[in-house]
């Protein structure tokens, strides 16, 4: 089975698991192997949001297939005292409920791991070094649900209370998850928590614990928010001020715009039921494309969501918006390439092609939240870029950070007004008698711009990807070609102080460093942690934010003997773009450290990785 | 008043007061001759005669020969010269972003029925308030003369070279998908064109005209459909096209027995003069079966086929804000702090 990358018993196990009765409190992964379409994201969500109302720092994982309905498919739930939310290479408790992957669900485990399944599947006789609750789930469906067609459904939620009692959830908490869940349906409320409390009578009466898995109250999650880095980055744009929206649906960034158009038909339709945006299902992505850039170039504050094959179909666009300098932004939620590759797995794998797409010289700024936070600020920060900027701006996040559910401080409502950059209105051109649409008259490399319909004789210019002067006409000339050109390095080096700035953990002492970005942060995040207790080895940190680097990346760089790059991509793509862009001499302190089978990185495949390149 | 004995001396200036040389566009660099000048300038004419603010206007292209020519007219309007084939989706997003201007597009007839193909059906299909003109020379010109998908079966290259392939209606095409205005004209024919763009202007749904128009260069011998010799040979107008805008007096040369008028949502009129029994432009399936029924004589059929003043255009459909959303005050595009605070709690 697939979603466990070690079968071997780890020599740092991680959590104390074992037939030992000390209580490991807090500190465990649970998975639920299921099918998908059976509906278990109820169930799963009821666990995570008990786990959550409990005070304990949470995150899930969905692994799903790309397919609608019967394929395996694995939910993780990391339970972390500590707030460590990456993913777990380790699975505590197993909850297997696809007989198809039963046996490999159950070989994969460490020794002292738990196991739940349906009785009749006998799993116990592979292993007896791992903790076995059989449940007789059936029977007890059958028992709590007389209507057979919802009896596949209910049957998740008998799980719900098997874990619930032999991990001592508070039980108050998980009826209020799951009379949340089914908020509008009082009977299906009823129904579930009736199957929630037969899985918990029965355990109650028919089984013994003897695993270690416990939750205990906490407060850690207090004012904490739960949502999805794609719920969190249509906020972001709705609160930007987005008004035009276009798509072609593809996994994993679909969610993006579905979640954002329920969000603009409740609160931007005004009083007389009339739309302050529009949203157009495109026939392509380069449809989806050349709608955002037309109605950039109008005025609107535009979007699109995709993922890596309609960044490849976009690349034409993308020249044309860099070279004739038009607004808008592209979220990337990537996923697995190349090609088709693995549509429902997680990459960080569009960074080079994004970073310099299409022909001749283009290059383009790239955004990298690091957390559904970012999500949101950077969701929001992209579009004020991109009309200050006057470029297409590109935000990177992933199928993990996109599609799972994520712990979060609430959003912060934008403090500054929305920013829409260098436009010149008739008032200003009567006062200036004209403009050069491509002059920079500033020095940053920003010319000024006028929207279609402004009133004024001079208004008009002609946009065009061919060969243009400062007048916005059509030129050959070498030295116009090359002082365009030229220009537009500058304000891709305006853009550099404009970007946000790599976030700095660094003690002063440390030889080395680690720089990643992206939701290799939570890995990493932890992995430091590993280190420093399992080897005493401090390890400074950043996290880059945006491409282009700001000036912080090469002083951390030369600050270090080595520097470990860390990313979720076979080729080492954002080692290469520090190494075109850091001076040679300091290039030679980057390593790097892979992490590219599908599965979000985990903190002990980077501490490991270091650990052996340092040679400990 | 149409009583008045003396026709008014030719205007120097339109009804909103601009002189004709205020539509005029830079010098154009297409060949001397070439069918796509012929258009410009119809469009300026009919622009000018219509008194159209020219900042009310957004020129889009794609690229061609026929793309470049939007820097040949109307220079006070901002204009758009993007990617081949690609022009229906910039437009779309512009029309989008600012829904109150008047959206004119110029496209080949390689920018459109080859590359373009895929966004021109579906510009169609939205019935997007603009009016795309197809600049339809059987060729490449811009890459030196490679068939179009629009080159007559039969059709010869100067190189010799025969066209085995069936050419694509565009016109028939565009009724068939869902373009409420469609017709089909010739360059040299500088009375129809200029009452079919008078027409398109007065339209408020997509328009589609596809207007033959030699290429000189490359397309304009023996042995091509598309020449101007062939068209003079070959025409055939289902109607003869007359245009009354809504600020005309439309009483003027009236022959009930012959004219079919289609009131326009502007309150103009397009007067088609019966040529052919019983054409009616707004039978979508008559429409279709003459153009199929000229193509298998050898002809080209022109004027305006199809016509429905009434469907909803996509920007309607869209139920947008009266105002350009381009230009909207950041307190009707952000959400209160309440808004925020509300969906924050409701995710505890
Ligand atoms: C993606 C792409 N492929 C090919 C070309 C080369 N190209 C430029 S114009 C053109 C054909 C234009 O034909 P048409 O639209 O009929 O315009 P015309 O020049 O005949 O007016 C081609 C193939 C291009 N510009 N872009
Ligand atoms: S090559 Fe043909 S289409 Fe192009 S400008 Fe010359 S005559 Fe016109
Ligand atoms: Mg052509």
């Amino acid at each position: 089975m697939a979603t466990t990358n070690a079968s071997a018993p780890s020599a740092q196990g991680e959590s104390a698991a074992g037939s030992t009765t000390r209580p490991v409190v807090n500190d465990f992964s649970i998975q639920v192997a299921t099918v998908n379409g059976s509906g278990s994201q109820s169930a799963n969500a009821v666990l995570l949001k008990s786990i959550f109302g409990m005070g304990i720092p949470v995150s899930g994982k969905n692994l799903f297939p790309s397919n609608i309905a019967g394929l395996p498919t694995w939910y993780t739930i990391r339970a972390s005292k500590h707030g460590y939310v990456a993913r777990k290479k380790d699975i505590d408790i197993l909850v297997a409920m696809n007989p198809e992957t039963a046996k490999d669900d159950i070989l994969s485990l460490r020794a002292g791991s738990v196991a739940i399944y349906e009785e009749g599947l006998n799993l116990q006789q592979y292993r007896e070094d791992v903790i076995c609750y059989p449940v007789p789930f059936d029977k007890l469906t059958a028992q709590v649900c007389p209507e057979a067609k919802l009896r596949k459904l209910v049957r998740n939620m008998i799980y719900v209370g098997v874990v619930a009692k032999l991990t001592q959830m508070d039980m108050a908490v998980v009826e209020a998850a799951v009379r949340r869940q089914f908020a509008k349906k009082q009977k299906a409320a009823d129904l579930n928590w009736g199957a929630v409390q037969a899985g918990y009578d029965y355990t109650t009466q028919s089984l013994t614990k003897h695993d270690p898995f416990v939750l205990e109250r906490m407060h850690a999650t207090e004012g904490k928010i739960i949502i999805d880095g794609n719920a969190a980055a249509a906020l972001g744009a709705m609160f930007a001020g987005v008004t035009v929206v276009t798509w072609y649906p593809i996994t994993p960034s679909s969610s993006v715009v579905e979640q954002l158009i329920d969000y603009l038909k409740k609160y931007r339709v005004e009083q007389d039921g009339k739309a302050s945006f529009a949203v157009v299902q495109a026939e392509d992505e380069l449809a989806a494309v050349g709608m955002v850039l037309g109605a950039g170039w109008a005025g609107a504050r535009s979007m699109t969501a995709t993922s890596g094959p309609g960044i490849s179909l976009m690349a034409e666009f993308a020249g044309l918006g860099y070279f004739s300098e038009l607004p808008g932004v592209i979220f990337d939620v990537q996923r697995v390439g190349p090609s088709t590759g693995l549509p429902t797995r997680t990459m960080q794998g569009d960074l080079l092609s994004i970073a310099y797409l299409s022909h001749g010289d283009t290059k383009h700024v790239m955004l990298l939240p690091g957390s559904v936070k970012e999500c949101f600020e950077f969701g929001g920060a992209a579009f004020d870029l991109a009309e200050q900027l006057q470029t297409p701006i590109f935000v990177l996040s992933d199928l993990d950070l996109g599609m799972n559910n994520w712990m979060s401080e609430p959003f912060d409502y934008p403090e500054t007004p929305i920013q829409r950059g260098k436009v010149l209105t008739a008032e200003d051109l009567k006062r200036l008698g004209g403009f050069g649409r491509y002059k920079d008259v500033d020095g940053d490399g920003i010319p000024y711009r006028t929207l279609p319909g402004t009133d004024h004789p001079k208004a008009a210019y002609f946009t065009r990807g061919s060969g243009h002067n400062e007048q916005a006409l059509y030129t050959e000339r070498p030295d116009d070609y090359q002082n365009l050109m030229e220009r537009l390095n500058r304000k891709f080096d305006t853009a550099r102080t404009m970007v946000p700035a790599p976030v700095v953990v660094q003690n002063g002492k440390s030889k080395i460093g680690i720089i990643a970005f992206g939701t290799s942060d939570f890995a990493v995040t932890e992995s430091r942690d590993q280190m420093k207790k399992e080897y005493g080895l401090e390890v400074d940190y950043l996290r880059l934010r945006a491409w282009p680097f700001t000036p912080e990346v090469l002083d951390f760089v030369a600050s270090h003997e080595r520097v470990y790059v860390v990313e979720q991509n076979r080729d080492a793509q954002m080692l290469s773009l520090l190494k075109l862009d850091l001076p040679a001499e300091e290039t030679v302190r980057l390593r790097s450290v892979r992490h590219f089978n599908g599965l979000p990185i985990d903190a002990r495949s980077v501490t490991d990785e270091i650990v052996l390149q340092e040679g400990i | 008043m149409a009583t008045t004995a003396t026709p008014p001396p030719a205007p120097k200036v339109n009804r909103i007061g601009l002189p004709v040389l205020d539509y005029r566009g830079g010098k154009t660099t297409l060949c001397a001759g070439c069918g796509h000048n012929a258009i410009s300038e119809r469009i300026i004419d009919s622009l000018y005669e219509m008194g159209i603010q020219p900042e009310r206007v957004m020129k889009l292209s794609g690229i061609g020969c026929s793309s470049k020519s939007p820097a040949y007219f109307l220079s006070r309007a901002h204009s758009f010269n993007s990617v081949h084939g690609r022009m229906p989706s910039v437009a779309t997003g512009a029309l989008l972003a600012n829904k109150t201007m008047m959206g004119l597009g110029v496209s080949g007839d390689g920018d459109t029925a080859s590359i373009g193909m895929g966004q021109f059906v579906h510009l169609m299909r939205r019935n997007l308030p603009m009016i795309y003109i197809i600049e339809d020379n059987g060729v490449y010109g811009l890459t030196k003369g490679q068939f179009s998908a629009t080159a007559d079966l039969g059709s010869k290259l100067k190189t010799g070279v025969i066209n085995d392939l069936p050419a694509i209606d565009t016109c028939a095409l565009a009724i068939q998908l869902g373009a409420t205005f469609v017709g089909r004209s010739f360059s040299g024919d500088k009375k129809q064109l200029s009452a079919m763009l008078k027409a398109a202007i007065a339209h408020k749904g997509t328009v589609m005209l596809d207007v033959i128009s030699p290429c000189v260069t490359f397309n304009d011998h023996e042995g091509s459909t598309k020449s101007y010799k062939y068209m003079q040979e070959h025409e055939e107008a289902i109607a003869e096209v007359g245009f009354v805008p809504h600020f005309e007096d439309i009483s003027v040369d009236y022959d009930a027995g012959s004219t079919f008028d289609v009131r326009m949502h502007d309150g103009s009129h397009l007067r088609l003069h019966k040529l052919h029994e019983n054409y009616n432009p707004t039978d979508r399936v008559q429409a279709v079966k003459a153009l199929m029924e000229a193509h298998e004589k050898g002809e080209v059929l022109t004027g305006v086929f199809y016509i429905d003043p009434e469907k909803p255009t996509f920007t309607e459909l869209l139920n947008m804000v009266d105002d350009p959303l381009a230009t909207l005050p950041q307190e009707r595009t952000r959400p209160s702090k309440q808004v925020l605070d509300e969906i924050m709690n409701r995710l505890k």
